[in-house]
C-alpha cells in the first residue's frame, strides 16, 4: 500500500444555485481543485464521484460519463465511477479514489461529490432523501428522515437528560462558524431564541435544527504521497481511512441513540493512522440535524456518551474550544449538497491543515472526517495529517 | 402628459384568518402569519367573481369624476381568474358601466401583473390618439389548493385605473418592463388550481423582475429612492416586498400606505392597483410613486408617477367612492366551512 496525499481541493459555492446546471456544479469544483493544484485535466487518470440521487434530483443517471464528458475528458477515456451511499456517497467517493492510489492502480485521481437538488419541490425532495432509509419498513411507513432523527433525539434526551437549549447551541455554534466561511450557504449568525422559536418540524427538531436542501460541489486531488510535492508546497497525508456499515433500519438498531457504524468507522481509521484520540484537533462531523453532532462527538469517541450537549454548552466545541466541531460551519449552516458533504468535510481539513482557512482558522496538526448515509448504515471516517 | 384620470378599488367584504386556515390543516398558524406577514385574506362572495369584482371596481373609478363613459375607448382586464376561458370579461365590464359599443376590449392574462400590462396598453392607445380614454383594470378571485402554501394568501379584490392626457390626477412620468421566460407559477388550461415552483418563485422570479425592474427605472428616471414619497410593489405575501424594497433602498414609511397583504392577502391582478389605490386615497399633489408589479412566468412593470393639482380640484372627488381603508375595515369573518362554501371547494352530487 502506497501512502496517499491530498494535492487539490475545490468547492463551489453552496446554496440555491438556480443560475448552475448539475452538470456545471461538478465541472466549476473540478477546476478549482485542477487549478489548486496546478495540474490540467489530462494528468487525471481516474475520478471517482459521489452522488447520491441525481436520477430523482434531475432526472440525470449515467453520471460518470457525463461528468467525464462535461469535464472535457471524453477523448481520454478515463475510467469515471459513480458510486451512491445515501448522503455518505461524497465519503465513499473519497475512500475508492484513496484505494486506487494506495493499491498502486492509479496515480492521480479525483474524489468528487455532486448533488443538485432544488430542482424539484420540496416534498420531493423530501421523498428522495426517505430512499436512504429502508423503503419498505420506514419510508413506506411514512419515515421521512427528520421523523427519524427525531427518534433518535426523543431517544437520548430520555436517557441523558439533554436540554431543548443545548441542542439548539449546536446550530447557534455552526451558524458562527459559518458566517466565516465564504462558500458557506448561511453566513449568518443566529440566537439561540432563533433555533427554539423556529417552526417545528418533527418534535423535538425544529426548523433550525435541520441541514437546509443544498445545491453545490466538492472535488479533491489524490495522488502518491511521494509526488505531492510536484503539485503543492503543502500537501495533506491521509493517516486513515474507514469505513463501515449497519442495519439500515433505525428500528433494528442495538440502541437507535448511538451510531455503531461511527464507532466502527472510526475505529479502523484511528488503528490505521496509528494516532489516539487525543491527537486529533478538529473535526468536521456529519451534522445532517442538531442531535446528529452529539451522538456522532461521543461515537466517535471524544465524549463518555450522553456528554456532548453539556460540552457544547461550555464551548469545547467552538472554534476556540478543546476540539473544534464543524469549522466549516457543517452541514446546518455550510450546506448539505447530500453527495457532495463527504468531499466537502475533507476540503475543510485539507484547508485547515495548510492554515488557509482564513477567519474560522483553527490551529491544528490532524483533523478528522465522518460522514453518515441514512441514520448510520454507512458511515466512512477519514484522519488527515499535515505530511 | 398621459396619467391617471381616476381610480378606484373593490374588495369583497368577507375575510379568513391565516389561523382558521392553519387550523384545518393542522399547521402552526402563528408561525404561518410570522413567516409570511399575511394575518387574513379577503374571500369573495357566493356571486362574486372577477367580472363583478371589475365593474365594481370600475364603478368607483367613475363615481369620483364627472365623464362620459362612451369617450372610454378601450377597457383591458387583466385576471388569471376571468370567469370564462372563452368570452371576455371586458365587455360585461363594458356594458355595465355604459362604455359600449364604440369601443376596443380584451382580457389580459400575466400571472399577477396583467393589470398593469392593461395600463401600459391603454397608455399607448392614449398616447397615440386613438382613443381618449382607457380603462385597466386588474382583479382575481385567486385560486390556492386546499392545504397548498397559496391557499393561505390567495384572495380576492380589485382596482381600476382610467388612462388619458386631459386633466389628470397623476402623471404617468415613464414605465418600462422587464420580462423572461421563467417558469415559477402556472396554471394550465383546464388545471383548477395553480402549480409553482416553491423557492423558485423567489430569488430567480419575483426578486430578479421586481428589483431588475426598478434598478432600470431608477436609471432611467436618474432618481433615487429617496425621490419618491410611496413605492407599491406587487406583495404575494409581506415578506417580497419588504425585502425587495430593502434592497433597493426604500424605507417601511414609504411602502406601508401601498402594503395592503398583511389584511388583504394577495389579489393577483388587484394587487398592485390596490395598492396605487390606496396610495391615491391619501397622496397630495406633487407628491411621487413609484411602482412595480410583478407577474409569475415572469414580469414586472415599473411606473414613475406624480401626482397633481387636479387630485384636490372641483374636478375629482375622491370621496364619491369608497377609500381601500374604508374597504378593508368593512369585513366579516367565515370559518373555513364557509369560506370552503363561498370558494366553491364543496361539490355537491348531481
Amino acid at each position: 500500500m502506497r501512502e496517499v496525499a491530498v494535492v487539490g481541493v475545490g468547492l463551489t459555492e453552496f446554496g440555491e444555485k438556480w443560475n448552475t446546471s448539475f452538470r456545471n456544479l461538478f465541472v466549476e469544483a473540478g477546476a478549482h481543485a485542477l487549478e489548486d493544484a496546478g495540474m490540467g485535466g489530462d494528468e487525471i487518470d481516474e475520478i471517482f464521484v459521489g452522488n447520491m440521487s441525481a436520477g430523482r434530483f434531475v432526472l440525470q443517471e449515467h453520471v460518470g460519463a457525463l461528468i467525464a464528458d462535461y469535464a472535457g475528458l471524453a477523448s481520454n477515456h478515463i475510467p469515471v465511477t459513480r458510486v451512491e451511499a445515501a448522503c455518505a456517497s461524497g465519503g465513499l467517493a473519497f475512500r475508492q479514489a484513496y484505494t486506487a492510489v494506495a493499491s498502486g492502480l492509479s496515480d492521480i485521481v479525483v474524489a468528487a461529490g455532486v448533488e443538485k437538488m432544488n430542482d424539484v419541490d420540496g416534498s420531493e425532495t423530501t421523498d428522495a432523501l426517505a430512499g436512504a432509509a429502508d423503503r419498505e419498513w420506514e419510508g413506506l411507513a411514512g419515515a421521512t428522515f427528520p421523523g427519524l432523527y427525531s427518534l433518535i433525539a426523543v431517544d437520548y434526551i430520555h436517557k441523558y437528560g439533554l436540554t431543548r437549549e443545548q441542542l439548539g447551541m449546536v446550530s447557534v455554534k455552526n451558524h458562527r462558524n459559518g458566517a466565516k466561511n465564504p462558500i458557506a450557504q448561511f453566513q449568518k449568525e443566529i440566537t439561540l431564541d432563533t433555533v427554539l422559536n423556529s417552526t417545528l418540524v418533527a418534535d423535538p427538531l425544529r426548523l433550525m435544527d435541520c441541514s437546509p436542501v443544498t445545491d453545490g460541489a466538492a472535488a479533491v486531488i489524490l495522488c502518491p504521497l511521494d509526488r505531492a510535492k510536484e503539485f503543492t508546497d503543502t500537501p495533506v497525508k491521509i493517516l486513515g481511512v474507514g469505513q463501515a456499515t449497519d442495519t439500515i433500519s433505525l428500528h433494528d438498531r442495538r440502541d437507535i441513540s448511538t451510531l455503531d457504524a461511527t464507532t466502527a468507522a472510526a475505529n479502523v481509521a484511528f488503528r490505521q493512522a496509528k494516532v489516539e484520540r487525543k491527537d486529533i484537533g478538529m473535526v468536521e462531523v456529519h451534522d445532517c440535524f442538531t442531535i446528529a453532532e452529539l451522538c456522532a462527538i461521543e461515537d466517535l469517541g471524544f465524549a463518555k456518551k450522553g456528554t456532548a450537549g453539556k460540552l457544547t454548552e461550555e464551548g469545547w466545541t467552538a472554534l476556540d474550544g478543546g476540539l473544534p466541531i464543524n469549522p466549516s460551519g457543517g452541514l446546518k449552516a455550510c450546506g448539505h449538497p447530500v453527495g457532495a458533504t463527504g468531499i466537502k468535510q475533507v476540503c475543510e481539513i485539507t484547508t485547515q491543515l495548510r492554515g488557509e482557512a482564513g477567519a474560522r482558522q483553527v490551529d491544528a496538526d490532524i483533523g478528522m472526517t465522518h460522514n453518515v448515509g441514512g441514520t448510520g448504515a454507512t458511515v466512512v471516517c477519514n484522519i488527515l495529517g499535515r505530511a | 402628459m398621459v396619467g391617471i384620470i381616476t381610480y378606484g378599488a373593490y374588495l369583497p367584504r368577507y375575510r379568513i384568518k391565516t389561523e382558521e386556515i392553519a387550523r384545518v390543516w393542522g399547521a402552526n398558524g402563528a408561525d404561518i402569519s410570522r413567516g409570511l406577514g399575511v394575518f387574513e385574506k379577503s374571500v369573495p362572495d357566493l356571486d362574486e367573481d372577477t367580472i363583478t369584482i371589475s365593474v365594481e371596481a370600475a364603478r368607483a373609478a367613475l363615481a369620483r369624476r364627472d365623464l362620459d363613459p362612451a369617450e372610454i375607448g378601450a377597457i383591458y382586464v387583466g385576471s388569471e381568474s376571468h370567469p370564462y376561458a372563452v368570452k371576455p370579461t371586458s365587455v360585461t365590464v363594458g356594458e355595465a358601466i355604459g362604455a359600449t359599443p364604440v369601443m376596443t376590449a380584451a382580457d389580459l392574462e400575466f400571472a399577477c401583473k396583467a393589470g398593469t400590462a392593461g395600463v401600459q396598453a391603454g397608455m399607448g392607445l392614449v398616447k397615440s390618439g386613438m382613443v381618449k380614454y382607457a380603462l385597466a383594470i386588474g382583479s382575481d378571485t385567486a385560486q390556492g389548493a386546499p392545504g397548498d402554501a397559496l391557499e393561505y394568501t390567495a384572495s380576492a379584490g380589485g382596482g381600476a385605473i382610467l388612462v388619458g392626457e386631459e386633466d389628470p390626477i397623476a402623471e404617468i412620468n415613464h414605465t418600462l418592463s422587464f420580462s423572461s421566460d421563467t417558469p415559477d407559477f402556472w396554471r394550465r388550461e383546464g388545471q383548477e388550481y395553480p402549480s409553482h415552483g416553491g423557492r423558485f418563485s423567489g430569488e430567480p422570479g419575483y426578486f430578479k423582475h421586481v428589483v431588475g425592474a426598478s434598478k432600470m427605472m431608477l436609471e432611467a428616471m436618474g432618481t433615487r429612492p429617496s425621490d419618491y414619497d410611496y413605492a407599491i410593489f406587487h406583495q404575494p405575501n409581506a415578506k417580497f416586498p419588504r425585502n425587495a424594497s430593502k434592497s433597493l433602498g426604500f424605507s417601511a414609511e414609504q411602502i406601508n400606505p401601498g402594503l395592503m397583504v398583511p389584511y388583504l392577502g394577495n389579489t393577483y391582478s388587484g394587487a398592485v392597483p390596490v395598492g396605487l389605490s390606496a396610495v391615491l386615497d391619501v397622496a397630495k399633489p406633487g407628491e411621487r410613486i413609484f411602482v412595480t408589479s410583478y407577474g409569475s412566468g415572469a414580469g414586472s412593470d415599473s411606473f414613475d408617477i406624480t401626482v397633481t393639482d387636479v387630485i384636490d380640484s372641483d374636478i375629482f372627488d375622491r370621496s364619491a367612492a369608497p377609500t381601500v381603508a374604508d374597504l378593508l375595515a368593512d369585513k366579516k369573518y367565515l370559518d373555513y366551512a364557509l369560506y370552503a362554501k363561498h370558494k366553491g371547494k364543496i361539490v355537491m352530487p348531481e
